[in-house]
């Protein structure tokens, strides 16, 4: 089967400085894909060139087979409206209430009635246990919250990818399982293909189908493969170090 | 003066004890490294520093710092430092921290040459010059899809902010503007007092007010408030991610939030600088009569006639020339706006000393084309 997402020799960079040089894999469709490595190591400049915010040095992206940097803005356009994105900081729209930011992409892009469109925004923020919050503005609520919010405002066009940017990052241990289920839940119940950039270990193990190990010093993917599988074959000190929190073979330090 | 809680003590062959008694911890202050610097001096057949420490000695990473001081100097000079004798958790401590720091020298920080900055700063003006460029014809592409009605932005954001940067700006525009009147008025009233033509008070006020005055005056006090709230806003949401957001759901973030502010804001301008030229009659009109003793309605008399069409059409170019000014620093300057605190404390900044430079510029420039032309 054509894999849903092929990365092709990419070449990235931020503000001029290279990060990331002849970079390869390939995501299944359906499958929990995480992307991981130390601070500094490129991670959220891949995932800004994976969504369409930065454009790659050199290489290609290809989702579903079609090109997606070597084509016009518009025709990249159709392949974003595919997508839905998470931000760190869930990056709600602050102007705009719960309900009314998980609406927006539901009135660009969806053939609903004015009132169906209010039903299904309620609807993607009860799924996130956030129902009772609907006219709530996105100050008035915590980061937890704030971060269930950008995912039902993510999940709004049912999207075939799902992009996650540190999902549990400042989230207390709770919180963070509980948007792990819901990362397994889309997967299990849609079929989505989600994109995970994260370097907490638990998640990693608790939602990783499969999983690619940046690193910063060779600019390029050191490891890639099921978490577990990495964690008992790798003979790699750099991969088993990152996977243990360096308790297991010798860090290097 | 030697410290007390530092003694030297030379009891051993060619080993110099320190003896450390008391409160060691930053609060308490730490007597100066050189002191044992000078002792090493005058006695240099010294191979060995050792530690003898009281019952009462209390420390913390002052202590530390004066170890690792320690240790260089007696680097230096291949003294031996002994470290039985200190307390087990300052060993331990001492073991953490590196045995050498490195000055890790930032790149910004690398001395660049003369032509290396001029070159950079040419290179810099070319930038911006472009991206200014690219963002204005953004904004009209915005409006070329607004005209035909394709454009994407939420009407009540757009009445939210006509409503902040309009209505809600008058009471701070009436008592400004209603003073600039009566500043006129004096000063018109000591130089035409002279002539014994006072009435003509009522020319200036009027003619001044209408023809620039009320326009600038406006303008300042709009790019103090709402272009300053305009760059503010718009830097957060960059900060906050929420332009990404915009872009990745394929909403164009000028025409989402760039446009509703210029097009509230070029609406509201004029209107603004109608009504401060309003207010500065009536400051000016109101000292007249009260203070000056004109009468009201010669007075109100002279300013319908001095005030001709012309001087309010060219006061409504102004505001409208202004309000585009504003408007557009304020939202380059948020979209610029780098992803910090401090970065959207700059583009507030940036964006007032812009608009408020821009409007001088502007305001001569239309004064000396209306000389030319003869308005």
């Amino acid at each position: 089967m054509e894999p849903a997402v092929e990365v092709k020799n990419l070449d990235l960079a931020y503000n001029n400085f290279v990060v990331m040089r002849g970079l390869n894999f390939n995501i299944k469709k359906g499958e929990v894909f995480v992307i991981m490595g130390g601070s500094g190591c490129g991670k959220s400049t891949l995932l800004k060139t994976m969504i369409g915010l930065n454009s790659p040095q050199a290489g290609e992206i290809l989702y579903n087979g079609l090109s997606f940097w070597n084509i016009d803005e518009q025709e990249r356009q159709l392949i974003m409206r595919r997508f839905g994105v998470l931000y760190q900081g869930g990056a709600l729209w602050s102007s705009l209430t719960l309900r009314e930011n998980v609406a927006l992409p539901l009135q660009l892009y969806s053939n609903l009635s004015v009132s169906q469109i209010q039903d299904v925004a309620l609807l993607k923020l009860g799924l996130v246990g956030l129902g009772d919050y609907a006219d709530f503005y996105p100050a008035e609520l915590s980061g937890g919250m704030k971060k269930r919010a950008g995912l039902a405002r993510a999940i709004a066009l049912d999207p075939e990818f799902i992009f996650f940017d540190e999902p549990s990052a400042g989230l207390d241990p709770l919180s963070a399982k509980m948007l792990d289920d819901l990362i397994l839940d889309l997967r299990d119940n849609l079929g989505t293909t989600i994109v995970v950039v994260t370097h907490e270990l638990a998640s990693i193990f608790a939602i990783g189908d499969n999983a690619v190990l940046l690193d910063a010093d060779t600019k390029g993917a050191i490891a890639q493969g099921r978490p577990e599988d990495l964690l008992a074959n790798s003979k790699d000190p750099r991969v088993v170090s990152f996977l243990t929190r360096g308790e297991k073979q010798g860090a290097g330090r | 003066m030697p410290s007390e809680k530092l003694v030297f003590d030379y009891s051993r062959p060619k080993t110099l004890q320190l003896k450390i008694t008391g409160d060691w911890q930053l609060s308490a202050g730490l007597p100066p490294v050189n002191e044992v610097s000078v002792q090493l001096e005058a006695n240099t057949d010294i191979e060995q520093i050792g530690f003898i420490v009281s019952e009462d000695f209390k420390w913390d990473s002052a202590f530390i710092s004066f170890l690792f001081k320690l240790y260089d100097i007696s680097g230096q000079k291949k003294i031996q430092l002994s470290t039985q004798g200190l307390p087990a958790h300052v060993v331990k401590l001492l073991k953490l921290a590196p045995a050498q720091i490195k000055k890790i020298i930032p790149d910004k920080a690398i001395e660049e040459s003369f032509l290396d900055k001029i070159g950079g700063r040419v290179i810099g003006i070319k930038d911006a010059v472009l991206s200014v460029l690219d963002f204005l014809g953004d904004i009209f592409l915005a409006f070329k899809r607004f005209a035909a009605g394709k454009a994407f932005f939420r009407k009540d954001d757009f009445l939210v902010i006509v409503q902040k940067c309009g209505s809600d700006a008058l009471g701070l525009v009436s008592l400004i503007t209603l003073l600039v009147g009566v500043i006129l008025a004096f000063i018109g009233a000591i130089q035409l007092k002279m002539f014994g033509a006072q009435i003509y008070i009522a020319d200036i006020v009027g003619i001044a007010m209408v023809r620039v005055m009320g326009a600038i005056m406006t303008a300042v006090l709009v790019s103090g408030r709402t272009g300053a709230s305009f760059a503010a806003e718009l830097g957060i949401m960059q900060a906050n991610e929420e332009i990404d957001a915009l872009k990745t759901l394929g909403v164009s973030p000028v025409e989402f939030l760039v446009m509703p502010r210029v097009l509230a804001l070029v609406i509201m301008m004029p209107l603004l600088t109608l009504y401060a030229d309003l207010m500065g009659i009536i400051g000016g009109f109101t000292v007249s009569v009260t203070v000056l003793g004109l009468n009201p309605v010669e007075y109100f008399n002279h300013t319908i006639t001095a005030v001709k069409l012309s001087n309010l059409w060219l006061g409504l170019i102004h505001s409208f020339v202004f309000g585009i000014i504003i408007a557009i620093s304020g939202c380059y300057r948020g979209m610029e706006c780098e992803r910090s605190s401090a970065g959207v404390g700059e583009a507030t900044t940036s964006a007032v000393v812009t608009s408020i430079t821009a409007i001088v510029i502007a305001t001569a420039v239309i004064t000396f084309v209306c000389q030319i032309i003869g308005v």
